[in-house]
């Protein structure tokens, strides 16, 4: 019984393997239709990624899930795999973001790939530094609550305080 | 799992490499006294690839004798170094998010005014870990309670827990305004890091404490309460401070003078 298990699943193995070999094989294979491909920019600084393209376009969440743990806890803040360096190279140079617009380098992939992430909810899309090299700059669009604040109500003290809550 | 290989062979693992690196960071840390003799100040030079250490306690002095009536430069600081909005200009500041916040408070019989700022105590043995189901609320090993965002399902135990009051819940989405260094976010938990990005930085000092002390009140001292001969321990050692809610037992980091 094990063994007739084992040849089937030898035989599976077999014929997805030949059938990936095909497909990647083929030029003429008939493409998805709708199914516009990603736009890839090349990144504006630098000129190769921490890994091989390759490795990295299957590889990246491993790495980043790996890199984020220890930042978070243990406080180590490597350069390599972190997202911030990501970010701060891929940031597109039109919107000066990774995930601003449908062609930015993260989210182009990702809708291509139908996959939803969530990391934009909490990081900055956008890299630390120059304001003159990223004009749309996380760094600049903080600044707004100082301007408002000149323009601003008063609230009381209480409120202030978080007594009101 | 081939593919992950090469990533731990650029993990600093070997005692050679630590110990080269950290000869040569004590190196570049260090202030030369006399030839041959170094002042080592091991907690500011922490190279990024070593994780933070409980041989470091950090912790902030609040001396409200000179903590002034009507400045809020510590709270504006922290919301300008940590992205969050400002109560006041909150659409909604009663649930807005609040790291640090100013109290002027007053004895009703003497009519004696007393100013503080009030913010996450960093407490040795903190509540909000405690009762944090899923482990997000955690204690750093230099003492540095935060809120692990990955993990953190916005419960808000925490909140309620928290004897300070110190924590908020992010309720609106941030639309990108976080800053690179903070990342933040809606329904997740948050509250005053010691401004963790600057420590690990080396930077030895938070956003707060160097605003107060430009802006001349010099209320705020920060360090590593574990060291000392670092200014704060110097200074925690001539001036008797209290612990708010010392009944609690908490050992907080955030020791206060003339409350
Ligand atoms: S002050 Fe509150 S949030 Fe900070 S460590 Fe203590 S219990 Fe946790
Ligand atoms: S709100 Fe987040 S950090 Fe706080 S107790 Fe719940 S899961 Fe833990």
């Amino acid at each position: 019984m094990a063994g007739k298990i084992k040849r089937l699943l030898a035989l599976g193995a077999v014929v997805l393997t030949t059938a990936a070999l095909a497909w990647a094989g083929s030029d003429d294979q008939p493409k998805a239709s709708g199914a516009p491909k990603p736009v890839i920019t090349k990144a504006v600084k630098g000129e190769q990624c921490v890994e091989p393209n390759d490795f990295m376009r299957r590889n990246h969440m491993k790495v980043l899930l790996h890199h984020r743990d220890e930042t978070v806890l243990e406080g180590i803040r490597t350069k390599k795999y972190s997202l911030k360096e990501c970010i701060n190279c891929h940031a597109s140079e039109k919107t000066g973001s990774v995930a601003a617009s449908k062609d930015d380098f993260c989210v182009s992939c990702h809708s291509y790939a139908a996959v939803k992430i969530d990391c934009f909810d909490c990081h900055s899309t956008k890299p630390q530094g120059s304001m003159a090299m990223h004009p749309l700059n996380a760094e600049t669009a903080h600044y707004a609550h100082k301007l408002a604040a000149q323009a601003n109500s008063k609230i009381s003290a209480e409120e202030m305080a978080g007594i009101a809550q | 799992m081939n593919d992950m290989k090469s990533m731990s062979d650029n993990t600093p693992g070997s005692p050679e490499r630590r110990r080269f690196i950290s000869v040569a960071t004590m190196t570049a840390a260090g202030v030369t006294l006399a030839p041959g003799v170094m002042l080592i100040d091991v907690a500011h030079g922490r190279p990024e690839e070593q994780a933070a250490s409980s041989a470091v306690r950090w912790g902030m002095l609040v001396d409200a004798t000179k903590c002034a009536s009507g400045c809020d430069e510590c709270v504006s600081a922290c919301s300008t170094e940590n992205g969050w909005t400002p109560v006041a200009e909150s659409k909604h500041p009663k649930q807005a998010p609040q790291w640090i916040r100013k109290l002027e408070l007053q004895d009703p019989l003497t009519q004696a005014e007393t100013n503080l700022p009030m913010m996450c105590q960093h407490c040795e043995e903190p509540p909000c870990v405690d009762v944090c189901p899923t482990g997000a609320s955690f204690k750093r090993a230099d003492g540095i309670v935060l809120v692990n965002r990955h993990t953190c399902i916005g419960c808000r135990y925490c909140m309620m827990a928290c004897p300070y009051k110190a924590r908020s819940l992010v309720h609106e989405p941030l639309n990108d305004t976080q800053k690179p260094d903070v990342p933040r976010g809606i329904g997740c938990v948050e509250a005053c890091t010691f401004c963790v990005q600057k420590v690990d930085r080396g930077d030895g000092t938070t956003a707060c404490v160097e605003a107060c002390t430009a802006s001349g009140h010099n209320a705020l001292v920060f360090g590593d309460m574990n060291d000392p001969e670092s200014e704060i321990s110097k200074r925690l050692r001539e001036l008797p401070t209290k612990q708010v809610r010392a009944d609690l037992n908490l050992n907080v980091g955030v020791r206060y003078h003339g409350i």
